[in-house]
């Protein structure tokens, strides 16, 4: 089934910041999707933005519960309409902290008793609703206001938590990573997981203005630079096993954190090599873990 | 057709000839009869239900709340802890005003840990915005999921409703039910009509935010639904009574209070023991009577001033306290009749399954003739 690339579902006049990620993500998904989906999602930027009393941006039925619960009341909205023998595809479509989080017991529930249906996380890095607070999906050494640098802490100390891999752990048929700076891959990640029956997730990466600090005409160029230095590996996975990964020309990764607030204390006042070294690792380890790196033509 | 069964198959019953189309719960005790029976019942297809056998009680209750959006007749069950754990749920429910209907199997709540009857669990969610029925007997049990799902999808409502009946004391207990047939339970419960529901032919948005310009309203279309519900109570329990021989058109049930001085206000299965007490008082010339609160949401306030109108004196068992407070029965006993010069005593009694026998209904009976305050009833002041 083609894209009509000219759908709009996802309507302007919503509150998002300029250059949101997560506006552009869903618009994009909404186009994969077509008219014929439930949308359900968790507490965020998204729901918040998008869904002002009594206005909606949504051209698509939608449902918001709580924080933590998308994945299950997903699991109730499929299950009714098999039971009322009817055609909508059941989408999530919800923020790092719901998914990572919060939501994962839900999340992890939903997914073992294999419901039909696609699970979206828009993977800003933080919880940007609340003011930009540190979750399981931000990446190591970046600034938030629960885990600030300062002169004992050059941020948060942990690495990202793996979901893509913890999701197909769960035997979810297709899992897939992708970002909004990819939007043909975005929307054909989409398609292919609401096609697939059984529970599929697909990770967004969702660059934000506001939370990491660049201006908000740079998401795209931002986002790009976070897939070219192998940051955020774009990657399919079909039954478990990685099927298709986005080949790249690797960049050095300080060329995407200099351009970002975030990581702003990791050149200034002084440049931290040990720490900078720290992050080209993971952005290696990816690179070797993913076979992410393009052949040099000989 | 009269059988003899166990509470919990007794609800389990009603919950088939409800026909549901989504069951979701999560085991706990004394809960479980319940949903091990209905899930026999999808098993072997008696039931035409998808059961959703859920990773928490805030999964059961999510996935039904989903289910009801999407335009299907949905249950769960629970107690305790498990209905703590739903207490988000609960009240998101109540908010975007799907009519899910839940059996809570009352039991305590921990620490300590216990697995035995009081009302703490439901009385805790008794301002969310479900409607709160309170079983006496198994057949009450029975009798009031027909009449919590009427009331709950009628488009005048649309609130979710609980069914409470006392755990181990009637989830475990086997009486003598009538259980009706299919057809007679259809035509008084007609197939769920939702009032809205998602449909990706007409596309409506669910569960939005409200600023301060609007969450008010909100919460005040609550409040009115839930007066309306009252009278859509009284109507359903009656036609329940003509079509089934058992009347529930009073939100609450007067026994011998024509010409009592004092009256006793109890809920749920301990009305029982209430009433054996009371006849063996009346034996001996004392003018006792109760009052069983069927009904505590929406609290009946009209009703229960007009049936305590010629009574000196109230003692209410409270199966519940507010730490640091009274007991919920007594609060509203309270408000209800204010300025009336009706002496009150609360009484906490029976908690965590403390068992309240005749004899202690007589010492309730004798405090309040002696215009004693309000107490824990019956502590073993040896431990303390």
């Amino acid at each position: 089934m083609a894209i009509d690339k000219t759908l709009e579902l996802f309507d302007c006049g919503h509150r998002a910041c300029a250059g949101c990620g997560h506006a552009l993500g869903t618009r994009l998904v909404l186009k994969a999707t077509g008219r014929d989906v439930i949308v359900v999602s968790p507490t965020g930027c998204l729901e918040v933005f998008s869904t002002p009393y009594p206005e909606t941006a949504w051209r698509v039925p939608w449902i918001h519960s709580l924080f933590e619960n998308a994945a299950a009341v997903a699991s109730g909205v499929e299950v009714a309409l098999k039971r009322q023998k009817r055609s909508e595809k059941v989408v999530v479509v919800g923020g790092d902290g719901a998914t990572f989080d919060i939501g994962v017991l839900c999340l992890s529930g939903a997914f073992e008793r294999g419901h039909d249906f696609t699970y979206i996380c828009m993977d800003n890095e933080a919880y940007m609703n609340t003011g930009i607070q540190r979750s399981g999906a931000t990446p190591y050494d970046a600034s938030t206001t629960t885990s600030p640098a300062g002169a004992r802490s050059f941020g948060n100390r942990r690495p990202k938590k793996d979901m893509p891999q913890i999701m197909a752990a769960h035997g979810a048929p297709y899992v897939a990573t992708t970002s909004v700076a990819y939007p043909m891959d975005l929307m054909q990640k989409v398609e292919r997981a609401i096609n697939t029956e059984g529970p599929c997730y697909v990770q967004v990466h969702s660059p934000c203005c506001t939370g990491w600090g660049f201006e908000g005409s740079q998401t795209i160029a931002i986002g790009k630079l976070a897939v070219e230095t192998g940051l955020w590996p774009v990657f399919e996975m079909n039954n478990g096993q990685v099927t298709k990964v986005k080949k790249i020309m690797r960049k050095p990764v300080e060329e995407y954190l200099k351009q970002q607030k975030r990581f702003r204390h990791l050149f200034k006042p002084i440049r931290q090599e040990a720490e900078i070294a720290k992050i080209q690792a993971i952005a290696d380890a990816n690179a070797s873990r993913y076979g992410l790196d393009l052949k040099p033509r000989k | 057709m009269t059988q003899i069964m166990e509470g919990s198959h007794a609800v389990a019953e009603a919950v088939r000839l409800s026909k549901p189309g989504v069951i979701s719960a999560y085991p706990i005790t004394p809960q479980t009869h319940i949903v091990e029976r209905l899930a026999e019942m999808v098993a072997d297809g008696l039931l035409e239900a998808d059961y959703i056998t859920v990773e928490s009680e805030f999964s059961a209750l999510s996935a039904c709340l989903g289910a009801s959006a999407t335009g299907v007749r949905v249950y769960s069950a629970t107690t305790s802890q498990g209905l703590a754990l739903m207490f988000e749920v609960c009240f998101n429910a109540a908010g975007m005003r799907l009519p899910l209907v839940m059996t809570i199997a009352n039991r305590a709540l921990s620490a300590p840990l216990s697995i035995w009857n009081d009302h703490q669990d439901s009385i805790s969610l008794r301002d969310s915005g479900w409607l709160q029925l309170y079983a006496q007997d198994c057949q009450e049990a029975h009798d009031l999921h027909y009449i919590a799902y009427r009331v709950a999808e009628d488009h005048s409502v649309l609130l979710p409703a609980m069914v409470c009946f006392d755990g181990f004391v009637l989830t475990h207990t086997y009486e003598p039910v009538d259980i009706p047939g299919q057809e007679e339970v259809d035509a008084f419960l007609p197939a769920f009509s939702p009032y809205q529901r998602l449909d990706a032919r007409d596309p409506i948005s669910f569960g939005m935010y409200a600023t301060p310009d609007y969450y008010m309203e909100f919460r005040y279309e609550m409040e009115r639904a839930m007066q309306r519900a009252k009278g859509v109570l009284k109507e359903c329990g009656k036609e329940f009574g003509e079509r089934f021989g058992r009347d529930y058109s009073d939100l609450v049930e007067s026994y011998r209070l024509e010409d009592a001085d004092t009256a006793l206000v109890a809920m749920g299965s301990l009305c029982g023991t209430v009433k054996d007490a009371i006849d063996e008082m009346r034996g001996e010339g004392k003018k006792v009577g109760l009052l069983n609160l069927r009904v505590f949401r929406p609290f009946p306030f009209e009703d229960v001033k007009k049936a305590l109108s010629g009574v000196s004196r109230v003692a209410i068992l409270d199966k519940n306290v507010s730490i640091g407070s009274k007991g919920a029965v007594g609060l509203e006993m309270r408000d209800t009749l204010y300025g009336t010069g009706i002496e009150i005593l609360d009484c906490i009694a029976g908690l965590g399954g403390r068992d309240i026998r005749k004899r202690d209904v007589r010492r309730i009976v004798g405090l309040a003739e002696a215009g004693g305050g309000d107490i824990f009833y019956g502590l073993r002041e040896e431990v303390l």
